[in-house]
């Protein structure tokens, strides 16, 4: 680092090889103290990561913290998680109960007052208008007409995630048979809100397994491109530019189109997942592939290797755990893009199909001029996908910089 | 330089390769061969001995009996060698005829949304980098993410939604009624460029809400290097500095960016004509998965794929001219 | 060596960084004097704040803010105060690379990788004279020739990518000096380099110096190249100048404990240089928390408990051009 001969035969009395303990400490030492803890015994070395990795973790939450769009993307994302969650009580109707009286019905608001001699919540029913001409049936909102509504009030039974059978609805016409189009009502007049709610869960469960899968392909695909380097690299690096270089959208729905249309709705489901993690796995390769990379060649890495342990527990105990930050950011913002890419391939008509409701399937009701400008209401799944794509950008962006120590 | 071209074009070979053994797949996909759904759509018209006869002269042509090494053989070489594509069962015409214009829209509008693309989110990634944490920063910031929230076929939706409720007409199509069929000609130019821009918007927001923030990275990255010191110590004025060293060099990862946003383009120009019906490859393809149209479909996925890793071949190569760092290697 | 004319003076200058993490001090209150056609060599270990000073001369000090002080720069009998003048003026940038030039530590990436070698110099060139593209060339030729690169004509159209670090580091003197400064600021510049190529840019540094007459402001911490180039040493520790005077003084009778510190820690013959860290003990501390009084106190082997920790030692002066910052000397203590 510093010189030690250039000036020796210049100066006068003074020694050779005249420097100041300067920039970097002498490296030699640090190794040697490396060797005495690796000489005790292996425990304590892993005590010393342990604190380590807890003290990451609490800077990463700091760093997040600061970030205030990002903490807004964070709340939204887990409220849209939550609802996916409940989606059976929070929807006030099963997402295929139609009422054939009501197509296209306008969103009606919420009121409280005075109803049927008592003060509580209320929505208005509605008027039917025939236009002469086109014989058209539009509705109108009745102010004269009020229908009570409860919170968790009784309507259609079901069970909660498959199994405990309930029949309570966060909100709910205290009649069944009474009309609550919160956000309108669609061509069969289903009500919109009970679809988006239930959409909500398929969309970001499709999110949430695509995005899985491809983490497996990705840590897996790429864990050994930045592991072995070389030819292996090399293969692995050529698919991923490959599928990088065509676009996805037409080869997906080619793949899509594929499914056959005689098979049951869940299979369908987990073969468009499988589709589209197939093909979006490439990014996240990418990032593991960097971080072994730059990972590898650590010391404690070395050390791991030097005790004899296998490869495997090296890359499953050692590596991964100090790229879990990077990882973590990294899926929230794949998850976006593969909830893009469903509703995507949905609206078109060969991704998910009815009877399933995702986001995408109710936007392909959308489709038609006329239908939304006669029920500009059926762009609400529209703005859910973006509400939630931007929610996870903001988390992931933020996320991304309070995982870089550097940023 | 040479060897870098050279290099480059072998590199592509197995790429072209790979695309045709997936669009190859694709066809081959379907349930029930594309031989039995003929069949059985002949089967339905009246002229059923010349139609059996047709069949026969296909099956032959495809080799749909043998192996699939050989139906690809066949296929592949068809392509190759005498630029056939297959057949339509569709529309009954050879899907070379119904291919090429579509393709070219396709690409005309492709890369008129790169360019539309790089010329706005250059100069807001430069601004939003030089002046980084301004009002204008943030601004842009957030529109891009808003941008990059949004769909294509939503934004495409919603902008259809608003002509039609507000002005009354609906937009869509990449020219006016008169023009559609017209042989190509300064008004028919003028014509698709009043058509133009809506899918450019459609497509390019996203597109351009992703490069201003590649810009802004490259930017961050690049002004405060030492070699953009070094050029402010010889006194050099600040503007003059940053578009001759950092934006210059920020231009090079700026525009090779064209790698993955000339698919995504392509690809979102695909959904986007579906929506906007657009004369694009986009509405064909969609048909023809859905009727099991396999050789037209699987033209197109191929073609689609083929043409933008040759538009990126082609424009790594200007990159190499524009970056010494590379043209030397 | 005092009777010369200052070129350069700077007066309790300080420069800060506004961080989010808080205000980082790196330079509080350096004074120092650069004379016409001499070398001052400023020495101190890694973030003392050497290359801030450097860079609030030429007034490239940002993100960094000169929040007090002066710089006065002596220019043909007149006196201009380069820390009052904005940094973007037009005043100052005529300064630049013409008056004052620098060179950096890092030759890899001081030089653009997109832009022949030429190309840069001319630039600079171009900027400060009136002369054609053509005359601007001939003189990049000759003055990239001056500083020893072979065949000079010939590298003009070359790109930094096909240099070696020590060609990259003569490109980067051929560029400062191609406008014959008055000053040229070397910012540890041979750090980066082999032992052969440190010692080749060091000579070519003073054979330039001998044929223009320029004064030097060489930055190390390198106490060998001090004493074979210097005639003036600013000693510099957490932001400011510990102790100054000319080379001979320094070397031979230092008034600080950070310099005795410093020429202790200098290997003896036959020793490694991996123990040279252990001659000053104890780390520079970090700049958030720079320790109150004397800020070498917590280092000090001749640490007064109760003083050096609470008074802020004043300059103690010891001839023209020559002080220390130490308690040792003040009054009360009697001089040592
Ligand atoms: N851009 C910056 N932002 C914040 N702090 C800085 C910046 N540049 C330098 N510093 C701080 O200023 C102090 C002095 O740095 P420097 O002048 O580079 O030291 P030296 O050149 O003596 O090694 C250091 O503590 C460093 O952390
Ligand atoms: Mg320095």
């Amino acid at each position: 680092m510093t010189p030690t001969k250039t000036t020796s035969d210049v100066t006068d009395s003074r020694d050779a090889g005249l420097a100041i303990p300067a920039d970097d400490p002498p490296t030699s030492r640090r190794h040697d103290d490396r060797d005495i803890d690796r000489a005790d015994d292996l425990p304590v070395a892993n005590e010393d990561r342990t604190v380590l990795v807890a003290g990451q973790w609490k800077l990463i939450w700091w760093k997040f913290r600061k970030h205030k769009l990002a903490m807004l993307g964070g709340i939204i994302t887990l409220f849209i998680y939550f609802v996916a969650v409940f989606v059976e009580i929070l929807a006030p109707f099963p997402p295929d109960q139609y009422n054939s009286t009501y197509p296209y019905a306008p969103p009606q608001s919420l009121h409280l007052g005075q109803v049927e001699g008592e003060f509580g919540l209320y929505v208005n029913g509605y008027a039917v208008s025939f236009d002469p001409e086109t014989l058209a049936r539009t509705f109108v909102i009745d102010e004269e007409v009020r229908h009570p509504v409860s919170l968790f009030a009784k309507g259609a039974p079901y069970r909660l995630w498959g199994l405990i059978p309930m029949e309570r609805h966060l909100i709910a016409p205290d009649d069944p048979s009474h009309p609550m189009y919160l956000l309108g009502a669609d061509r069969l007049g289903r009500d919109m809100l009970s679809r988006l709610i239930h959409g909500t869960r398929i969309s970001m469960s499709i999110g949430l397994i695509g995005v899985a899968i491809s983490l497996f392909l990705g840590v897996l695909l790429g864990g050994i491109s930045g592991y072995y380097g070389g030819a292996t690299d090399n293969l692995i690096q050529r698919v991923i530019e490959f599928l990088n270089s065509i676009p996805k959208i037409p080869l997906w729905m080619g793949l899509a189109a594929a499914i056959p249309l005689s098979l049951p709705p869940l299979h369908v489901y987990f073969l468009i997942t499988l589709i589209l993690s197939l093909i979006g796995w490439t990014g996240l390769a990418r990032v593991v592939r960097g971080r072994f990379f730059s990972l590898k060649t650590e010391d404690f890495v070395t050390a791991a290797r030097l005790d004899g342990n296998s490869e495997l527990r090296i890359i499953m105990r050692h590596m991964v755990p100090s790229f879990t930050s990077h990882i973590i950011a990294s899926i929230s913002l794949a998850i976006p893009s593969m909830i893009l890419a469903e509703t995507s391939l949905s609206f078109l008509g060969i991704g998910l199909r009815p009877p399933v409701v995702s986001w995408g399937v109710l936007l392909e009701e959308a489709q038609n001029v006329r239908s939304i400008a006669q029920a500009p209401w059926l762009f609400w799944p529209g703005a859910a996908v973006v509400v939630a794509v931007l929610a996870m950008n903001f988390l992931g962006d933020g996320l991304r910089d309070a995982a870089d120590p550097y940023a | 330089m040479f060897a870098y071209i050279l290099k480059r074009l072998l590199y592509t070979i197995p790429t072209l390769f790979a695309i045709s053994i997936m669009s190859f797949i694709i066809i081959q996909l379907p349930p029930g061969d594309y031989f039995s759904v003929l069949a059985s759509k002949m089967a339905k018209e009246s002229d059923t001995i010349a139609n059996t006869a047709a069949l026969e002269a296909m099956g032959a042509r495809y080799g749909l009996n043998e192996p699939l090494y050989v139906q690809y053989w066949k296929w592949i070489s068809g392509i190759v060698l005498r630029g056939d594509f297959g057949q339509s069962f569709e529309y009954n015409r050879p899907v070379s005829v119904l291919l090429w214009d579509r393709l070219g829209l396709t690409f005309l509008l492709s890369f008129s949304t790169l360019i539309f693309v790089w010329a706005v989110s250059f100069p807001i990634g430069i601004y939003s980098a030089v002046r980084k944490y301004s009002i204008g920063d943030y601004l842009g910031t957030f529109i891009g993410f808003v941008g990059l929230a949004i769909p294509n076929f939503l934004m495409a939706l919603v902008l259809m939604y608003v002509s039609f409720k507000y002005f009354g007409r609906s937009v869509g199509g990449l020219f006016s009624p008169e023009f559609v069929n017209a042989e190509w000609s300064w008004a028919r130019l003028m014509d698709f460029l009043a058509h133009l821009w809506i899918p450019v918007i459609v497509l390019g927001t996203a597109g351009t809400a992703g490069l201003i923030r590649i810009m802004r990275a490259n930017m961050l990255d690049e002004i405060y290097k030492p070699y953009v010191v070094t050029a402010r110590a010889k006194g050099l004025s600040e503007i003059r500095l940053l578009f001759k060293y950092p934006v210059r060099v920020a231009l090079n990862p700026f525009i090779s960016t064209v790698g993955w946003v000339l698919p995504e383009l392509v690809s979102g120009a695909t959904i986007t004509a579906i929506v906007l019906s657009l004369p694009t490859t986009g509405p064909l393809l969609l048909r023809s998965l859905i009727s099991q149209d396999m050789y037209l479909a699987g033209s197109f996925i191929m073609m689609l794929s083929v043409l933008t890793v040759l538009g990126t071949l082609i424009s790594d190569i200007l990159l190499a001219w524009l970056d010494p760092r590379i043209r030397f290697k | 060596m005092h009777d010369t004319t200052p070129l350069i003076e700077v007066n309790g200058l300080q420069t800060q960084f506004f961080t989010d993490e808080g205000v980082v001090r790196s330079v509080e209150g350096v004074d120092f004097t650069i004379p016409a056609g001499k070398t001052l060599c400023v020495v101190g270990e890694s973030g003392s704040g050497k290359s801030v000073t450097a860079r609030s001369i030429l007034r490239i000090e940002n993100p960094g803010r000169i929040v007090g002080g002066e710089i006065l720069y002596h220019k043909d009998g007149e006196v201009i105060d380069l820390a009052r003048i904005g940094p973007k003026t037009r005043q100052i940038r005529q300064i630049r690379g013409r008056d004052i030039a620098m060179i950096f530590q890092e030759p890899m990436s001081a030089l653009s990788p997109v832009h022949t070698i030429g190309d840069q110099i001319v630039e600079a060139l171009t900027l400060h004279f009136p002369i054609s593209k053509d005359e601007a060339k001939r003189r990049a030729i000759e003055v990239l020739g001056r500083v020893g690169i072979p065949k000079a004509a010939d590298r003009f159209g070359a790109y930094t990518f096909e240099l070696s670090g020590g060609m990259r580091q003569r490109v980067c003197i051929a560029m400062a000096l191609s406008c014959e400064p008055r000053l040229l600021i070397a910012d540890e510049p041979t750090t980066a380099l082999d032992v052969t190529t440190q010692a080749n840019i060091l000579d070519l540094i003073a054979d330039l110096q001998k044929e223009t007459g320029m004064a030097v402001m060489f930055i190390t911490h390198d106490l060998g190249v001090v004493a074979e180039i210097a005639d003036e040493v600013a000693v510099m520790y957490l932001g400011q100048v510990m102790e100054r005077g000319d080379v001979d003084s320094i070397f031979h009778d230092p008034k600080h404990p950070y310099t005795r510190a410093l020429l202790d820690s200098i290997p003896r013959l036959g020793q490694r240089g991996a123990h040279r860290l252990a001659s000053i003990r104890g780390m520079v501390p970090h700049p958030f928390d720079r320790p109150s009084g004397c800020p070498f106190h917590t280092r000090c082997d001749s640490y007064m408990p109760g003083r050096c920790n609470r008074i802020d030692p004043p300059a103690v002066s010891f001839g023209p051009g020559r002080e220390a910052k130490c308690l040792l000397h003040t009054k009360e203590e009697g001089v040592a």
